[in-house]
């Protein structure tokens, strides 16, 4: 089943430079879709357009359509916020909000109207289960996000969109700025959350992507080169330039 | 030998920058000993009794200072009500809501609006501000501790303005965005988590822009009437009243050196120096946490 089917999206900046050209491509459900290639391919350009963050940036233009659950998320008539709580984003670096952990984590269900303590108590404890966080932090509720080290406010951001309960799950280099050790431990929570959601990772390296990826987005330059199963692509890719990207011969 | 001289010269500057930094701490010192010296004498010659009672009529030798006190307290507060939800509101406008043009118009505007002249504002409240609330108000006269509020509280908006509208943009963009991507309306943004990351910033504006309204002398005299009555009660705020600052600059030329007057009113000096020692203390001690917060994010 597809989740967004993404139909000729192009994206133009302000100063006229393409982030993105002509992008076809649909995202399976409950899967890791993995967009991969070398920097400025438009990767993050990509992920930011699925739940509309790039309406932040000024003069941005964008055209085509994404489609998912039947509308187009680019129209002007789409509830960007309903939109946003069901295709939550990790960014590249931990973005904690100067709260507390369990604020962080409350903050976007308390936008929602949810008022209820022992609603919000549950909801917190799941969601930091599900990013692998909660017996480190049980204890410390209260303390400020950012006394966590960086991987825990990396998990902590991941467990704040889980409280959502979105759809999707958009990461952009989620652990580019990560030890080894929670690097691994982000990859085996994203294995778990796929059973529930549809993940889609940016990764800032090719072993990541081929760690992770059941299916597989090749970028270059604001182009999608070539996309099928993880397996494939990277075993036997069948454009030239995928080839030389993996074997690393640029990038 | 080249590295010799550049050494003596690389002493040379240092000691005259240490000298450059030193001085100022000399200049504040001399000062306050000035102060102290000049003020202190009014213990001895004015019984404690008298200074904290409630009449100023120095030429009879009432010397109470405290309608004098209370007269700066409800001057500055008026103006910390009007000027704190005023400044706050448009800082947050500036930085967060107002279109790029906007921007780059408000804020050098609200600087130059923080370079006038306090003297200029004083000619606006004398010749309509106090006009306005005398008919307005139906008041005997319009030079009252309202007028002065509102006066001053203009002084201390462009301050307040532009000190919060600095804390806020460097709230880091990240947090608007994770907010954004969460779910969160521009408003629910601002409120929930931008205003509460610069808070000490726009605390510090705050205290800063109180700090620009205690000790501004030259409009408030103009507009505030002159009598150096008790206030007492809200209606107060309808009634001339006249602060410290207002006072010495009013006395100061026609006193007898060395008399009991003289000596009062270096005393009230040391007062409000103690005044805008405390809120200048409050101002940066939030800053200096805040200082330290970011430091620990950025490591």
């Amino acid at each position: 089943m597809d989740t967004f089917q993404i139909e000729h999206l192009s994206v133009t900046y302000s100063d006229g430079t393409e982030s993105l050209r002509d992008i076809n491509l649909a995202v399976q459900a409950n899967q890791v879709t993995v967009l991969f290639g070398p920097a400025g391919g438009g990767k993050s350009t990509l992920l930011r357009s699925l739940n509309r963050l790039n309406d932040l940036d000024l003069g941005v233009k964008v055209s085509g359509r994404v489609i998912f659950h039947d509308q187009d998320v680019l129209a002007a008539t789409t509830d960007v916020i309903a939109l946003r709580r069901k295709v939550g984003i990790v960014f590249a670096r931990p973005t904690p909000l100067p709260l507390t952990i369990y604020q962080n984590i409350s903050y976007g269900l308390e936008l929602t109207g949810e008022k209820r303590k022992q609603q919000l108590d549950q909801a917190v404890e799941a969601a930091l289960r599900q990013a692998d966080l909660w017996e480190e932090v049980s204890d410390r509720l209260n303390d400020p996000a950012n006394s966590l080290s960086g991987g825990q406010q990396q998990r902590l951001c991941i467990a704040r969109v889980l409280a959502l309960q979105p759809e999707v799950i958009l990461l952009d280099e989620p652990t580019s700025a990560l030890d080894p050790i929670s690097t691994a431990k982000i990859e085996s929570s994203l294995k778990q959350l796929k059973q529930d959601y549809t993940i889609i990772l940016a990764p800032h390296n090719t072993q990541q992507a081929a760690r992770a990826a059941d299916f597989a987005a090749f970028f270059l330059q604001g182009e999608l080169i070539e996309y099928g199963p993880g397996k494939e692509i990277f075993t036997h890719p069948k454009d030239k330039r995928t080839l030389e990207y993996i074997e690393g011969r640029y990038g | 030998m080249p590295s010799s001289r550049l050494n003596w010269s690389e002493f040379i500057i240092n000691r005259l920058i240490q000298l450059a930094g030193f001085s100022s701490i000399l200049f504040v010192l001399l000062i306050l000993y000035f102060l102290l010296s000049e003020g202190l004498p009014a213990l001895g010659m004015v019984p404690l009794s008298t200074l904290l009672s409630t009449r100023w009529y120095p030429i009879e030798g009432y010397f109470g200072i405290l309608p004098l006190l209370l007269g700066s307290i409800v001057v500055t507060l008026g103006a910390t009500l009007v000027a704190v939800p005023l400044g706050v509101c448009t800082a947050v406008y500036i930085s967060e809501v107002a279109p790029q043009w906007a921007k780059e118009v408000l804020k050098p505007l609200v600087e130059i609006l923080a370079g006038l002249p306090s003297v200029v504002l004083g000619f606006l409240g004398i010749l309509i501000l106090s006009p306005m609330l005398r008919n307005f108000l139906s008041l005997p006269t319009g030079l009252t501790a309202l007028a002065g509020s509102l006066l001053l509280g203009a002084i201390a908006i462009p301050t307040i303005v532009s000190i919060a509208e600095d804390s806020l943009n460097t709230v880091p963009r990240s947090y608007r965005e994770a907010s954004l991507a969460l779910g969160a309306t521009r408003w629910q943004t601002i409120w929930g988590v931008t205003v509460p990351a610069a808070r000490s910033g726009i605390l510090t504006a705050i205290m800063l822009g109180i700090g620009r309204a205690l000790g501004e002398t030259i409009a408030v005299m103009m507009v505030t009437g002159n009598a150096p009555v008790m206030p007492a009660g809200l209606n107060a705020l309808f009634l001339p009243v006249r602060t410290m600052t207002a006072t010495i600059a009013s006395e100061m030329g026609e006193v007898a050196s060395g008399s009991a007057h003289y000596h009062v009113l270096f005393f009230i000096g040391i007062v409000l120096f103690i005044f805008s020692l405390i809120v200048n203390v409050t101002a940066s001690t939030v800053g200096y946490r805040r200082t330290r917060r970011q430091e620990r994010l950025l490591s």
